[in-house]
């Protein structure tokens, strides 16, 4: 794809690209482990922290550590502190997405001007509630709309957008199953 | 029911190697495998007078005579089915050769070509020695200068590890050992692989009266004809099957990719996920997980569609644009045309009973890849790929030909052997003239 200028989202995808190179040749490097500490508060009010993580060989960290308040709204009679740990799976996927397509725009030579994605994921919370067992605690349907201003066509956006989740780690692990295993310590 | 490949790599025949250590044939160049990728080496190499033999642990054709299943036609039409100074000459050009008339017409090329062919000689060693390779067979012991490997692409079958997870009740069987659906239980099958193995299979299947649940993953959609020809013709005559090698940007990725959603057929029929969807197959997500007895799906079959559906629109501009700028010498009467976007079912499936007996059957078509057990050079990858620039392996004097995007595009199927071969052989010659014979 030619390039008459330069296009910049922000992206350094020389940077991605050379660790994509290195890490074809060292594959060790690659397995990373990312972590979170969660703290009861109250009620169903927590708190959980990340900061540190494994990669590229060897123990890594965040320029800080960051908090999130987890808790449910008032109609459940909660205090409504933070925001639902549902809604941060939509956080997760919402911004995943987010970052795959201003990091594709950058290697595809697409100027970004906006990039926002809406998302709903819509749940029966009889299954939560334990009131019907056929219906699934989870959600049972996610829908994102991105909206995106770009220096490109729509079939170029909608190839960025389908790019991007194919490369993105949370759209993986929402819709494929995983391995879970919670142990009381 | 199906013979067990691959008859050449393992230690079936170990007793008489050494006994015939004594006799060593030496001969110039070895080819192994007298399918259409070894004797259009074999064909190039007489020409050029080289010495040579092809070995071939089964008949000649063996793969296409004993590893399809009995519908199998190739996607390709009979005009475009040609290999070094042989072409289809018969009255149907658009049609596909069923594999009795590819086998008959690979048979025929070897006869015409004189090929020096060894049917039942299964190679079960090649190790590097000073002045070329050691090839140990069932029947005795060669020496040569240089080796072809053109032994296939689809030696065994690739089934994923979840397949261990299977419950006992159910059958399972790979698209090698698939003959027809008159050798499956009653009841539902389970297809996995959207390939063009995949989307025929479950076509067939569902034909026969049988529930059929097709798990799609990443594929390629194609349709048949586009504005009157048969999209092969496009491929051809655009120049995209042309493409080399070394022009491509992810090479690896596109030696893996699956095989178009392609069938031959006298009617030319598009076979993609809507016509199977038209037919009453059931189509689900990717196979992830086989847990407690249920199939889980990924529930990312919209984007599989749509990448599939962008991939498709960018091939039929590329066609248009080549059609447009060739002016009056593109023979296209048609205008451009674009096909409904894939269709996603309602409420995509994300699980399948494998236990309450609606379905007894799954049929992995999950792709194939080659077989170099008795390979004993160091040229294989960490997945166990042949290391090669342009079927020139990483080991002097040895090649190989016969396997998806070669050297070019179309290196994946039986007319792309032509070029390949011309080339690989002319590599070899000057190869062959460069280094001396050592005394």
């Amino acid at each position: 794809m030619a390039q008459t200028k330069t296009v910049n989202n922000g992206v350094n995808v020389d940077a991605l690209l050379a660790a994509r190179k290195a890490l074809t040749d060292a594959p060790q490097a690659a397995k990373f482990a990312w972590r979170a500490s969660c703290k009861w508060q109250n009620g169903t009010h927590s708190d959980t922290k990340v900061q540190g993580f494994f990669g590229l060989g060897q123990e890594q960290k965040h320029r800080t550590e960051f908090s999130f308040s987890a808790d449910h709204p008032e109609i459940f009679a909660s205090e409504d502190l933070g925001a639902t740990p549902v809604e941060y799976v939509l956080v997760g996927l919402a911004s995943c997405l987010t970052a795959g397509v201003a990091a594709v725009a950058q290697n595809r030579g697409i100027q970004l001007r906006s990039v926002e994605a809406k998302l709903e994921g819509t749940m029966d919370i009889q299954g939560i509630l334990g009131i019907d067992s056929d219906v699934r605690n989870g959600y049972d349907d996610i829908k994102v709309t991105f909206h995106i201003d770009a220096d490109a066509s729509k079939q170029e956006i909608e190839a960025l957008v389908a790019q991007s989740q194919k490369r993105s780690a949370v759209y993986d692990i929402v819709t494929n199953p995983t391995n879970v295993s919670v142990v009381v310590a | 029911m199906v013979e067990q490949f691959p008859g050449r790599a393992t230690g079936r025949t170990s007793k008489s190697s050494s006994q015939r250590s004594s006799i060593i044939e030496r001969v110039t160049t070895i080819i192994i495998g007298a399918g259409h990728a070894g004797l259009a080496a074999s064909r190039c190499l007489t020409e050029q007078s080289i010495d040579h033999v092809v070995l071939e642990r089964g008949e000649v054709a063996n793969s296409w005579r004993r590893e399809r299943w009995d519908s199998l036609r190739l996607l390709t039409p009979n005009w475009q089915t040609r290999l070094p100074g042989h072409r289809y000459e018969g009255s149907r050009p658009d049609d596909f050769m069923t594999m009795a008339e590819v086998v008959a017409f690979v048979s025929r090329y070897a006869e015409i070509a004189r090929a020096p062919v060894r049917t039942q000689t299964a190679v079960t060693s090649v190790t590097r020695v000073d002045d070329g390779y050691h090839v140990v067979t069932d029947r005795g012991e060669l020496r040569a200068r240089s080796v072809v490997i053109a032994s296939g692409a689809c030696n065994i079958a690739q089934v994923p590890a979840l397949r261990d997870a299977l419950p006992s009740s159910i059958q399972s069987l790979t698209a090698l050992e698939y003959r027809n659906p008159q050798q499956l239980a009653d009841g539902g099958v389970l297809i996995v692989g959207a390939s063009a193995t995949g989307v025929q299979l479950a076509d067939e299947i569902r034909r026969s009266g049988r529930r059929v649940v097709l798990a799609v993953g990443e594929h390629v959609r194609l349709p048949r004809t586009y504005r009157g020809r048969d999209v092969l013709w496009w491929m051809d005559a655009s120049g995209v099957w042309n493409q080399r090698y070394d022009e491509i940007d992810d090479l690896t990725r596109a030696r893996k990719l699956p095989s178009p959603q392609l069938v031959g057929t006298p009617e030319r029929v598009t076979l993609d996920i809507n016509a199977l969807t038209a037919a009453g197959v059931e189509i689900a997500g990717r196979l992830a997980m086989v847990r407690d007895g249920r199939a889980l799906f990924s529930g990312g079959l919209r984007n599989m569609f749509a990448l599939a559906d962008l991939k498709m629109n960018r091939l039929l501009d590329t066609f248009d644009e080549w059609a447009r700028t060739a002016n009056g010498s593109a023979p296209v009467d048609a205008p451009a045309e674009r096909f409904e976007p894939t269709q996603v079912p309602d409420k995509p499936r994300l699980d399948l009973d494998l236990r309450d007996g609606s379905i007894q059957t799954v049929i992995w078509a999950t792709g194939f890849r080659p077989d170099y057990r008795w390979l004993h050079v160091p040229v294989l990858d960490a997945k166990g790929y042949l290391r090669h620039d342009g079927g020139i392996v990483d080991s002097p004097g040895l090649y190989t030909l016969g396997l998806p995007v070669l050297r070019r595009r179309k290196s994946s199927f039986i007319h792309g052997s032509e070029d390949d071969a011309r080339d690989i052989t002319t590599h070899l010659a000057q190869y062959l003239a460069k280094v001396p014979v050592k005394a």
